[in-house]
This record gives C-alpha cells, sequence and structure tokens, in this order.
C-alpha cells in the first residue's frame, strides 16, 4: 500500500542532499560491482529522484524490505559469501539507495549518512587515486550538508554548502596534524579474507610460451625507480625477477630456493643508489636491479640472486636499494644446482638438442659452446615479433626449425633449451628490462609492457653471465625498447605508438603527479614517518612520542579554532558599523551600552554621566534611530556617511 | 526521593546554577557545555571501526579519510559552541494565569553577533521550544510551565541548548532567569450566586428603570428575572440570553473572607471569592474585597481586579507583599 507523501518541505531537503551524496558515493563503486547491482542502484536512485521532484507516494515497507532481502540472496549468490570486502561493499551499497526510500526521522538521515562515509572510505579498497579522492571529498562534503540541513533547513542552499565548506577548511589542519603524526600500524591486524588482494598483474612464478606477451599488452606500471645520480644505461637495466630453472618441455617453472640476510656475492665495479617503488603484486620478489648490494631493509637475498621481501608486496612499497650491474656472481655455485641447471626432459625438442651436440662437438670449453650457439642463432634469421604462432609440444623445436618468429620467451626458452643439450649449465630469468624516465620528475617508470624474459648460462670461473637472445633478432629492444624492435605493422599498445607523442607527454604529466601523490600521500607509511620526524628533529619516534605530539599539535589548533569562534565580527552594515564604533568609544570611557538598551535610553545615560557630551550624544543617537528605524527600507547612505563622519569626530573625554 | 536530591546537588555543583540570576545573562565560556550527543557517539563508533578497517587493508587514503571525517567532528564540536557564544538572555513579561492553567513566561534571547543562529532550542522540563535568530535578532520564546498551586511560580532552572551544525554534539548553558509569575488562586467551579449587595439589593435596580442603559447579552441563568430575558433573541434563535444592563448594576458589592461559613476551609474561601470577583467583573458590578488584615476600595476593571485576585493569590504564602 503506497503511503502519503512526505509534504513538509524542510524534510525533502535532507533527502535530496541525502540523493547526491548517495549518487556520488556510489559512482564510482559501479564500475566494480556486479553489473545487476550497479544497474538496481541506478534505478532506485532514478525512482527517488522522481519521488522527490513530483514529490509522489513513497513505496511500502514491505516492498523495501523484500528488495533487500532479494539483494541479500542475490549477493549470497554471486559471491559465494558474506565476508570479505566484496560482498560486504556490495551490501552497504544497496543498503544506501534502499535507505533513501526511508528517512522519516534524523535518525534514518544519521544513519543513511553513516553509511555512506563507509561506503566512501570503501572506494579506497580497489583504487586510491587522486580521481577517487575527489569523489570521497565531494560525498563527504555532501554528506556534511545533509547533517546541515537536518539541523537547519531554513538556511539557503548556498549558506549550507558555505558552512559545510568552512568546517571542510577548518577540518584540514586536524587532518593534516593526524595524518603525519598517527602513529602507523604495519600490515594487517588480523589475517585478512581470501579476497583482500586480488586481481593484481605482474610476473608470476612459472612461464609458457605466450605468458609475457599477454602481460606485455598492459600499461600498468610495475614500479618506478628514482636514481639519486644518474641512471645506468639502458643496456643495464634488467630487473629481476623469478629464475626459472625446471623445464618439462614446454613450461618453465622456479624451484624453491634459500634465502639469506646478506648477499652470496661480493658486490663489484661502479654503484648506483635508487628507491624503488613496487606496485602490490601479491608476492615477495623485489624487482631489483641486478645485483643488489647488501643492507636493503626488509629484504633478504636469495641463493637465485633475487631480492626477496619479507612478506608478499600487498601495498605499494617502497625500498631503499643498491645496485652493482657489474659484479661477477656465482662463481662458487653448488654442483647440485649446475646440475638441475643441466636437465632436459629426455622425450622432447629432439631436433634441437640434435642440433646443440653438433654445435658442441670438439668445442674445448663452454664458452665456445656460447659462442657458436649465438651464431648460429643469429644465421637462423628468427624473428621477433609480439604475435608469434601458436607453438606445440616441442616449442624449441617449432620454433627454431620452423614457424622462426617469437618473442623474447621463445627465444630465452629455446636458447636455454639449446644450452643445456649442450651440456653447459643454463637457466631462464624473467623480470623487466628497460624503463622511461619521466622528464617531468626524473623518476624512471617501469610498466608491465617492459616485462622481459633473458638468460643465464654458468661458466667455469665467471659464474652466472646474463646473455639476451633476444638481442640477438632484435637488437634495438634491448637498446631503445619495445616500440623500436617491433617491425613496421606490428599492432603496438596504444601508448607506445609515435604518433602519439602528445598523448605520451600528458600521460608523463598526469604520471609524475600521481608519482608524488603515490610516494607522500599514499605511500606514507612508518618509515616516511620516521624519516619526516627525524627531519622535524625527533631522533627516535616511538608511538609516545608521536602521541604526545599528536596531542600538543590538536592542542593548539583547537585554541586557534577557539579563538576564531570568541573572535567578533565586523558588523556587515555601515550604520551599525557606525553605531559599533560609538558604542566602543563610550566603553573605553567606562560607559558601555547594555545589551538591551536602545539607543535612545543609552543617549539618556551616557548624557546623564558626561554633561559636557550631552548635546552631541543625543544628536547622534537621534540620527542613528531614525536612521535606524525610521524607514522602511535601507538607510540612506549619504545620510549614514554623515553620520559615520561624525561619530568619526565624536570625542567621548 | 533521596537520590534525586543527590542528583540535584550535584547538577548544582556541576552547572554553578543558584539562585536567579541577574538579567541579562551572557552566555560566557564557562557556562556552555559541550558533549557529543547520541548519534555524535554512533559515529565516534563507526569512525573507529573505519580506521581499523583502514588498518588492515593499509588504505593511506583510508586514513586521511577517517581523519577528515573525525577532524569535521571536532570542528563542529568549536561550532555547536559558538552558536551559543555571547547570546544574552533577559527574561520578559508572563501574564497571571489562574492555578492549573500552563503560565507562558517569555524569554528574550538577543543575538549580537552579524550572522544567524540556527537550530536553537529553550527547554525547560521536558517540554523544548524551538526557535532561530537572524542576525542581530532578538526574539521572545515562550516556556511554557504548568501551574497547580496559586502564588508566585518560578520560572526554574532553563537550557538553552542546540545540536547544531551536525547534530553530533550538543552544546548546552544551564541558567537560572530571574522571572516568576502570579497565579491566581482556581476559582470555585460552581460558587453560588453574588451575596446582596450593600443597599436593597439586586431589586432596587428594578425600582430605577431610569438609569437602565442596554450594556448587553448573556447566558441564561436560573436566578435571572424574567423581564430582563431577551425574548426576541430566544424567539429567533432558540438561545434563552439575559439582557443585561448598567444601570442594573448600581448596587455595590462587598465580598467579606469573614461573612463565609468556616468550613469551607482557607482554600475554599479564598477559591469562592475569586470566583465573585470573577463574576462581578462579568457583570461589571463595581465591588469590595474584604480580607482578614486587609480591604479594598469598591472598584471595578483591570486594575482593580488584578489587585483583588493578587491578593487572594498570595494569601497566606510568606511572599503576600505585593511587589513594588
Amino acid at each position: 500500500m503506497p503511503r502519503p507523501p512526505e509534504t513538509n518541505p524542510g524534510a525533502r531537503s535532507p533527502a535530496a542532499w541525502l540523493l547526491a551524496t548517495a549518487a556520488v558515493t556510489l559512482a564510482p563503486h559501479a564500475l566494480h560491482l556486479p553489473l545487476w547491482m550497479s544497474g538496481l542502484c541506478a534505478l532506485l536512485l532514478a525512482w527517488r529522484t522522481h519521488l522527490l521532484v513530483r514529490i509522489g507516494a513513497a513505496p511500502s515497507r514491505v516492498l523495501i524490505l523484500a528488495l533487500a532481502l532479494a539483494v541479500a540472496i542475490g549477493v549470497r549468490y554471486e559471491f559465494g559469501h558474506f565476508f570479505g570486502k566484496d560482498p560486504g561493499v556490495a551490501l552497504l551499497a544497496v543498503l544506501l539507495c534502499l535507505k533513501q526510500f526511508e528517512v522519516r526521522s534524523p535518525r534514518d538521515v544519521h544513519s543513511a549518512v553513516l553509511l555512506s562515509f563507509f561506503l566512501q572510505l570503501g572506494l579506497f579498497l580497489h583504487d586510491q587515486t587522486l580521481l577517487i579522492a575527489a569523489f570521497a571529498l565531494a560525498g563527504a562534503l555532501f554528506a556534511t550538508v545533509t547533517l546541515l540541513r537536518l539541523q537547519d533547513g531554513e538556511a539557503p542552499t548556498r549558506e549550507s554548502l558555505r558552512s559545510a565548506g568552512l568546517m571542510m577548511a577548518q577540518a584540514v589542519p586536524f587532518l593534516l596534524a593526524l595524518f603525519l603524526l598517527f602513529p602507523r600500524v604495519p600490515g594487517p591486524l588480523w589475517g585478512l579474507p581470501a579476497d583482500a588482494f586480488s586481481g593484481t598483474t605482474g610476473l608470476s612464478d612459472s612461464m609458457e610460451p605466450g605468458s609475457i606477451s599477454e602481460l606485455i599488452l598492459s600499461e600498468a606500471i610495475a614500479f618506478r625507480a628514482e636514481f639519486t645520480g644518474a641512471a645506468p644505461p639502458r643496456e643495464q637495466r634488467y630487473w629481476r625477477g623469478p629464475v626459472l630453472t625446471a623445464f618439462d618441455g614446454r613450461s618453465w617453472r622456479a624451484v624453491p630456493t634459500l634465502s639469506t640476510a646478506t648477499p652470496p656475492y661480493t658486490p663489484f665495479g661502479p654503484r648506483y643508489d635508487y628507491a624503488l617503488t613496487l606496485e602490490a603484486h601479491n608476492r615477495p620478489w623485489i624487482l631489483a636491479l641486478d645485483f643488489p648490494g647488501p643492507g636493503a631493509a626488509g629484504a633478504r637475498y636469495a641463493t637465485d640472486l633475487r631480492l626477496l621481501a619479507d612478506r608478499p608486496v600487498r601495498h605499494r612499497t617502497r625500498f631503499a636499494l643498491t645496485a652493482y650491474p657489474e659484479t661477477p656472481v656465482g662463481r662458487f655455485e653448488s654442483p647440485g644446482a649446475l646440475a638441475i641447471a643441466r636437465q632436459l626432459p629426455s622425450d622432447t625438442n629432439p631436433r634441437t638438442v640434435a642440433l646443440a651436440r653438433e654445435l658442441a662437438e670438439g668445442a674445448p670449453d663452454d664458452e665456445t659452446i656460447l659462442a657458436r650457439v649465438l651464431d648460429h642463432m643469429r644465421e637462423l634469421g628468427l624473428v621477433y615479433t609480439l604475435r608469434p604462432p601458436l607453438l606445440g609440444r616441442h616449442s624449441a623445436d617449432e620454433f627454431l626449425f620452423d614457424t622462426r618468429r617469437g618473442f623474447c620467451e621463445h627465444f630465452a626458452s629455446a636458447f636455454v633449451v639449446l644450452m643445456r643439450a649442450a651440456g653447459v649449465p643454463s637457466r631462464v630469468v624473467t623480470g623487466y628490462q628497460g624503463g622511461e624516465i619521466n622528464p617531468i620528475d626524473g623518476s624512471m617508470v617501469v610498466r608491465q609492457s617492459d616485462a622481459h624474459a633473458w638468460a643465464e648460462v654458468w661458466l667455469d670461473g665467471r659464474g652466472w653471465v646474463r646473455v639476451d637472445p633476444t638481442a640477438l633478432a632484435a637488437p634495438s629492444r634491448i637498446d631503445a625498447g619495445l616500440a623500436a624492435a617491433l617491425p613496421q605493422g606490428e599492432l603496438l599498445p596504444l601508448m607506445m605508438r609515435p604518433a602519439l607523442s602528445w598523448l605520451r607527454a600528458a600521460r608523463h604529466r598526469w604520471e609524475a603527479v600521481s608519482n608524488a601523490w603515490n610516494q607522500w600521500v599514499l605511500g606514507y607509511d612508518t618509515l616516511r614517518q620516521h624519516e619526516l620526524m627525524r627531519r622535524l628533529g625527533v631522533a627516535e619516534p616511538d608511538w609516545r612520542t608521536l602521541s604526545a605530539l599528536l596531542a600538543a599539535s590538536t592542542g593548539v589548533l583547537m585554541l586557534l579554532l577557539l579563538a576564531w569562534a570568541h573572535a567578533r565580527h565586523r558588523a556587515a552594515d555601515p550604520l551599525d558599523r557606525a553605531w559599533d564604533a560609538f558604542c566602543a568609544k563610550l566603553a573605553r570611557r567606562g560607559l558601555p551600552r547594555l545589551p538591551w538598551e536602545g539607543p535612545m535610553d543609552y543617549a539618556g545615560r551616557v548624557a546623564a554621566a558626561l554633561p559636557t557630551r550631552a548635546g552631541v550624544v543625543r544628536t547622534i543617537a537621534a540620527a542613528y534611530a531614525r536612521l535606524r528605524y525610521g524607514g522602511n527600507g535601507p538607510a540612506d547612505p549619504a545620510a549614514t556617511r554623515a553620520l559615520a563622519r561624525s561619530i568619526q569626530r565624536f570625542k567621548p573625554k | 526521593m533521596r537520590s534525586g536530591s543527590i542528583r540535584e546537588r550535584f547538577a548544582r555543583w556541576l552547572f554553578r546554577v543558584g539562585p536567579p540570576e541577574r538579567a541579562p545573562i551572557v552566555l560566557g565560556q564557562r557556562r556552555i557545555f559541550v558533549l557529543p550527543s547520541a548519534p555524535g557517539f554512533a559515529f565516534a563508533t563507526a569512525l573507529l571501526v573505519m580506521l581499523v578497517a583502514a588498518i588492515n587493508y593499509g588504505l593511506s587514503l583510508g586514513y586521511g579519510f577517517v581523519f577528515l571525517v573525525s577532524a569535521i567532528g571536532f570542528v563542529s564540536m568549536v561550532h555547536a559552541f559558538r552558536n551559543l557564544l555571547g547570546l544574552s538572555i533577559t527574561p520578559g513579561r508572563a501574564e497571571p494565569v489562574f492555578a492549573g492553567e500552563v503560565a507562558h513566561f517569555e524569554v528574550l534571547v538577543a543575538n549580537g553577533r552579524e550572522a544567524r543562529r540556527p537550530g536553537l532550542r529553550l527547554c525547560r522540563g521536558e517540554g523544548c521550544s524551538p526557535f532561530s535568530l537572524a542576525p542581530r535578532q532578538t526574539a521572545g520564546v515562550a516556556v511554557a510551565v504548568p501551574t497547580t498551586r496559586r502564588g508566585w511560580v518560578r520560572l526554574g532552572r532553563v537550557i538553552l541548548e542546540t545540536t547544531y551544525p551536525l547534530g553530533l554534539i550538543r552544546a548546552w548553558s544551564v541558567f537560572v532567569p530571574d522571572a516568576r509569575c502570579l497565579v491566581y488562586a482556581a476559582p470555585e467551579r460552581d460558587p453560588p450566586p453574588l451575596p446582596a449587595s450593600r443597599g436593597d439589593g439586586l431589586g432596587t435596580a428594578a425600582e430605577r428603570p431610569g438609569d437602565d442603559d442596554f450594556a448587553g447579552l448573556r447566558a441564561h441563568r436560573a436566578a435571572d428575572s424574567p423581564r430582563h430575558v431577551a425574548w426576541k433573541v430566544l424567539a429567533r434563535t432558540g438561545t434563552m440570553l439575559t439582557k443585561q444592563f448598567s444601570g442594573l448594576a448600581g448596587g455595590d458589592l462587598e465580598f467579606d473572607w469573614a461573612d463565609l461559613p468556616a468550613e469551607l476551609g482557607e482554600d475554599g474561601r479564598i477559591a469562592r471569592l475569586t470566583a465573585w470577583v470573577l463574576a462581578a467583573e462579568a457583570r461589571q458590578q463595581p465591588y469590595a474585597l474584604r480580607l482578614p488584615g486587609w480591604h479594598s476600595e469598591t472598584g471595578l476593571g483591570g486594575a482593580h481586579r488584578h489587585r483583588c485576585l493578587e491578593r487572594l493569590a498570595l494569601y497566606g504564602t510568606r511572599s503576600d507583599a505585593a511587589p513594588a
């Protein structure tokens, strides 16, 4: 049964603002909610808008309840459970839409505003960009206006907006103090639901033909590096990810490794200092530049030369690192590890194995074999392409002898198969190669499209030596990046097309802004907090010092705010301003006007106390009374100015 | 109740509320109190949950958002405080009422600021009167106080409160304005007819027809003479009314405390005398009132009525002296 429409226009005003709050809050959520829920929310909000504009009858409570129940069942069906962030956010979103129809009492409005606050926080579960922050901020502003209109429905809309804006502006100093000084708690307080870190992209610890070329289409940023001095030359920018040693004929997998607190090698050669800001990829490896020097905080050194974080990187994290690209590594590799690096499944790639045996024939050492294999591969005329033909079971055979077209993973895989068949220990290394310096802020940006696979060969006396077989076919891949290496006509990821350079420039600018945002706002953690405290002169900032600082700064801010509350504002009206000045002059003389005293009464009292000034005082008071209470409209400006002048001249002494 | 008295004493100590204060009462920093309201506590709890979520998911912006909303809460505390700061309160007039009626005290609240003061409430006991003040406006706010006994009733403890701007914080101030209202005794419901006048009673009026001046109509009472029934009106409307003549009021009345039967008791006598004063006023018949230790001249009209009713209201109470 439809209920009667809300007739009180004052009650409609918070409802309209609540609707605006919900719309702003839910708009970015719509991209992440299941389609049917986004649609339902949009429908409900549109219906609500219609009811508010046309003052229609609200739907019955039974219908609302039934809808809520149906949505709960739908969520259970969609997500399989109620716990975790995604179903939680979905439920709250629909509840906020349904609550729009249930705003009869102030209490309803309060609970709806609370819901909207939760959903504004929920926006950050998906995304913490500047744009999303702007949406959340707008949502909070509208929610504040909703609460204001609930208390004061008579105010004009502009005044409500101004009051809410003023309160937000006054809140900013508190926000800064709290944000900078609130002791940061690293890591989750308890185990998170399984879906907490779903949907992150990046390398995995296995590789099969096609896995990297899929990744390379993504323009997402993998990490950023800021070098203190010059960046290393492009051909040394190898950022090490998973090292793949186990091969089953088609796919490569990593083998478990040990890790130690210090590097298993002695750093040598030029040193590069840099800060690496790694995007969350939910894996432990830090994509450090070959080869990380000692002293990396919060990381361990794996025997396969990777740098590993103490726990999977689930948030954008900043590491202060060093790199020594010319360090000789793995000279004293264990025989066990070398044995694994020689294994090949016996029944795969027969043609490649035969070729390798032929090339290794009569070679005095492994270095000769390496040279011969590289020469042979160069002569084969292999083509570097983003869209290689699909390969079957004998992937190396098909690539080297039949299709001859492949991507970096094909080159690396085929090369390692050749080397192993020739008896030389070798392995595939995945990671990123290259990186582009953003001219705006000078940081190096490495994207998923820079993902790469190369190889390492173990040579007696030299240890593990990096060999990049892709360079044989497309040397420019290493020197100039993917776009230069691919043949003409190959479909590049949008941003890599040379014609769109202006778009790239705009992207540089935007990414510099968001990098600053990431570094200073999103990346503000315990480390940064301590760094800032040290700069401010606090040597050992523990939570007690931070709390004391926080209390002191909020105290000072509160006092400032109280001073603002006490400040007497100057009268807006020139006539009142003049009269206030007159009263202030007399107050200094010890004759303050009492709040309920009219001008004539006051003048009478003052005249009695100051007989020499009686005439002037009475004239001024009479002029003020005439101007203030005499006419119907606003006071005559000329007469007001004359009065102000005579008040200015007036001396009570 | 003992606990009640302890609570009262606690409130007296906390809010420094004592005897009535001199007007004007200006709300300064020391007498404005600020605490979260019930929705305010709900918000604080929700913010705590949100903070835990931000910590758990490591949302840097989540921290920022929770801090922003909390800071808005802090700021709203100062705004609520500021909404009361500097208001000046002066008690206004309160018209006398009869016991059992509701006394309406007027309290003048003055806003000296060049800005609106929205969402104010003046509360006494359970009842609150909401109001807003325009810039520099002084408004009279009526506070209703139910009365039960004759005599002076004081306005007592009044609370001026606001939950502006966000409803999360309640700011209030407690004060005792120096305002009192006279409560007349409740008149006897069905009083006996007025006593005979000092001359020859009501009948004398009929022997002086020359003085008869038609003064109006009133509801017919059984004791009225049939000669004064407005027959034409009865024929037209079916209502029995009595014609009143000013000349008829010629006989002056005297209501004497001593003439009333002793079994009525003090309150009974006061109720009857009050009823007679009202009846005499309704009939426009001059009357005099004689109480132990006091008597009035013969008179009629508002001032005389008030003087007599006031005497009756205050009879036997401590403050039976009329205010200057």
